[in-house]
């Protein structure tokens, strides 16, 4: 539905509109919206201070809270240990249900995702920049700081300034081996780290309709990577289907109106698109893999991992290639799912015995190597593959590091190979 | 918050990413005196220990880029950091710094006129930045309202104390 005055809303100003009671919003208007999530991980601990400091003492809303530790777990420092004390006690003490502690872990957008928290219409934060991948629910999802999350367990409201927004219509089909993580990075290499800062980034047409879910997962979760404040996608019969068993509130679908004003429209076509890796050392340094592999750029460690692209597609996807063949001679492959659930569901399916008999090491599910800060660490000038998403320098290790970002199917191919390589060569 | 702020410069150059401000392996830290003394280790390696409480950072855009860790803008609150200047931030950041209580400005064009021991002059309320050596200036919109207000009142934990304290006392209060 058009408002009366002037042109309709984009997907973000609806939700917006939603989350602030309004019957419209404009870009640059500053709103106080209803939070109808919020997500904590171990930077959560830096939470607890500054809502006791505020003075308060019952979270709003203990159903809406939900805390997933990620990045070391088990705890593997005394300070990842104490950080996750803080927050069991806090969980305890405010009561505070949903809390997934290890043995139920996952990364925490992965958590949010595969059980339901984050449906249509939402407005959810969390104390993770790449809280943006719940966009693909057709929500606003955006990262906060652990102060601003004081604020929103005392409140249970935050202000938001009314972002414009890109609109990234794809067309056309993605040739064979070419991935939703391949599009992203095109997308990536058109827009920039900079070009949506403070921005809503829409992802529709006729491509991004014939996406999965976990494929919208992947893709929104890499607008971070643009400076956005969240990246969305309008919920379908897909998004239904998937949160129908699942979801844990009421969904409000929301759909952006046919004369909405968007500032930017990309136009993306996926027609003869090969395959994209990212570059040293920004993830907006994109360019095709055909190219790349032309360098015989030699990797010492791959990553198949992270909440980009560990579902069990990818590592569906990672074993099939991986069958039969073995790990490189002097390459450290690490694979670790993106939740306990997706482990186990490797269990079952034998993808974890296709990995190791490879030669490859399959991790308990975490954020694993993909932050520099817990394990699969790298030495100066060593070079990674990596299905994760962002390779500034010092990211998985020493600053002099450097890594390739890629898919899931792309990494396995460099794990065979010892260096950057075409996966379409094994299909 | 002061109206005008005046400090010594130290310059950085575009897309400084929080993984340059604060990187992984201190994550755990949570006391920002220890959190300090790593500040900068990977982006200005030399600012750690030279910085004076009330200095200024002056950046090329997309300050602060990557992750949402607090620890950042709390690094550099502990360090005694006076503001950060740039001509363009990445959203978390700014919004943590502000939070934090820490002023933050945007003004396309700032990096341009100051080079590295400068003195920089910020008046929040009229939207300039002059280079106190050269006389050079750029102009930037202000904060718009709300966000003064955060910065005056300290920043949020005192805001929502303030708050909770006075529908505490609303509620209290007999009908
Ligand atoms: S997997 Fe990587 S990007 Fe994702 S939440 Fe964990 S550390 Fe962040």
């Amino acid at each position: 539905m058009t408002a009366s005055n002037g042109h309709g809303m984009t997907l973000a100003e609806k939700v917006l509109a939603r989350a602030s009671g309004a019957e419209r919003v404009v870009p640059g208007e500053i709103i106080e919206g209803n939070v109808d999530l919020a997500m904590m991980h171990e930077q959560g601990a830096q939470t607890v201070g500054p809502f006791h400091q505020m003075g308060a003492e019952k979270v709003w809303d203990p159903e809406r809270v939900v805390i997933a530790i990620d990045h070391w777990v088990p705890a593997s420092t005394e300070g990842a240990a104490v950080l996750h004390r803080i927050l069991r006690k806090f969980a305890a003490e405010t009561q505070l249900p949903h809390f997934y502690d290890v043995g139920r872990h996952g990364i925490c957008h992965q958590i949010l995702a595969e059980n339901g928290w984050v449906v249509p219409g939402d407005l959810a934060v969390g104390t993770d920049s790449h809280t943006n991948m719940l966009g693909a629910m057709g929500a606003v999802a955006t990262g906060i700081g652990p102060t601003e999350m004081a604020a929103v367990l005392a409140l249970g409201q935050l202000w938001l300034k009314v972002p414009p927004t890109i609109q990234v219509k794809v067309h056309g089909t993605m040739g064979r081996g070419v991935t939703a993580k391949d599009l992203v990075l095109r997308i990536l290499g058109e827009i920039k780290t900079t070009g949506a800062t403070y921005k809503s980034v829409e992802y529709s047409g006729p491509a991004i309709e014939a996406l999965s879910m976990p494929e919208r997962f992947t893709i929104c979760n890499m607008t971070t990577e643009m400076g956005a404040k969240c990246g969305m996608v309008a919920p379908d019969q897909k998004t239904f289907d998937y949160l129908a068993p699942i979801a844990k509130h009421a969904m409000h679908p929301l759909t952006p109106d046919a004369d909405a004003q968007y500032e930017r429209v990309v136009e993306i076509d996926l027609d003869g698109m090969p395959p994209m890796v990212a570059c040293p050392y920004s993830p907006d340094n994109v360019r095709p893999l055909p190219d790349v592999v032309r360098e015989h750029i030699k990797v010492d460690q791959v990553f198949l991992g992270s909440c980009t692209n560990a579902r069990i597609e990818d590592l569906r996807e990672g074993a099939a290639l991986m069958k039969g063949r073995q790990v490189a001679k002097g390459v450290r492959f690490i694979v670790s799912p993106a939740s306990t659930k997706i482990y186990d569901q490797c269990l079952k399916e034998g993808i974890i015995q296709t990995f190791t008999d490879a030669g490859a090491v399959f991790t308990n599910s975490s954020c694993s190597a993909c932050f520099g800060g817990n394990m699969g660490i790298l030495a100066p000038d060593e070079v990674c593959a990596s299905s994760s998403n962002r390779n500034f320098p010092g990211r998985m290790g020493a600053k002099e590091a450097r890594i390739y970002l890629m898919s899931p199917a792309a990494t396995v191919a460099a794990a065979i190979r010892g260096e950057v390589a075409d996966h379409r060569e094994y299909l | 918050m002061k109206d005008v702020i005046e400090g010594r410069v130290w310059t950085l150059g575009r897309d400084v990413d929080t993984d340059g401000i604060i990187s992984g392996k201190y994550l755990t830290i949570i006391d920002p005196e220890e959190l300090k003394k790593h500040v900068f280790e990977i982006a200005l390696p030399e600012f750690a220990q030279a910085a004076r409480p009330g200095d200024i950072l002056v950046a090329d855009e997309n300050f602060g880029s990557g992750s949402s860790r607090e620890h950042a803008p709390q690094a550099m609150k502990a360090i005694g950091v006076g503001a950060v200047v740039a001509d363009s931030f990445a959203r978390i950041f700014f919004r943590n710094a502000i939070n934090l209580g820490l002023p933050t400005v945007e003004a396309r064009g700032v990096r341009a006129i100051f080079e590295q021991g400068d003195t920089a002059r910020i008046e929040m309320r009229a939207g300039r930045i002059t280079n106190v050596r050269t006389g050079a200036t750029v102009t930037f919109p202000p904060l718009p309202p709300h966000l003064l207000g955060l910065l005056d009142a300290g920043g949020l934990v005192e805001k929502v104390r303030t708050e909770l304290a006075a529908r505490k006392a609303a509620a209290a209060a007999p009908p």
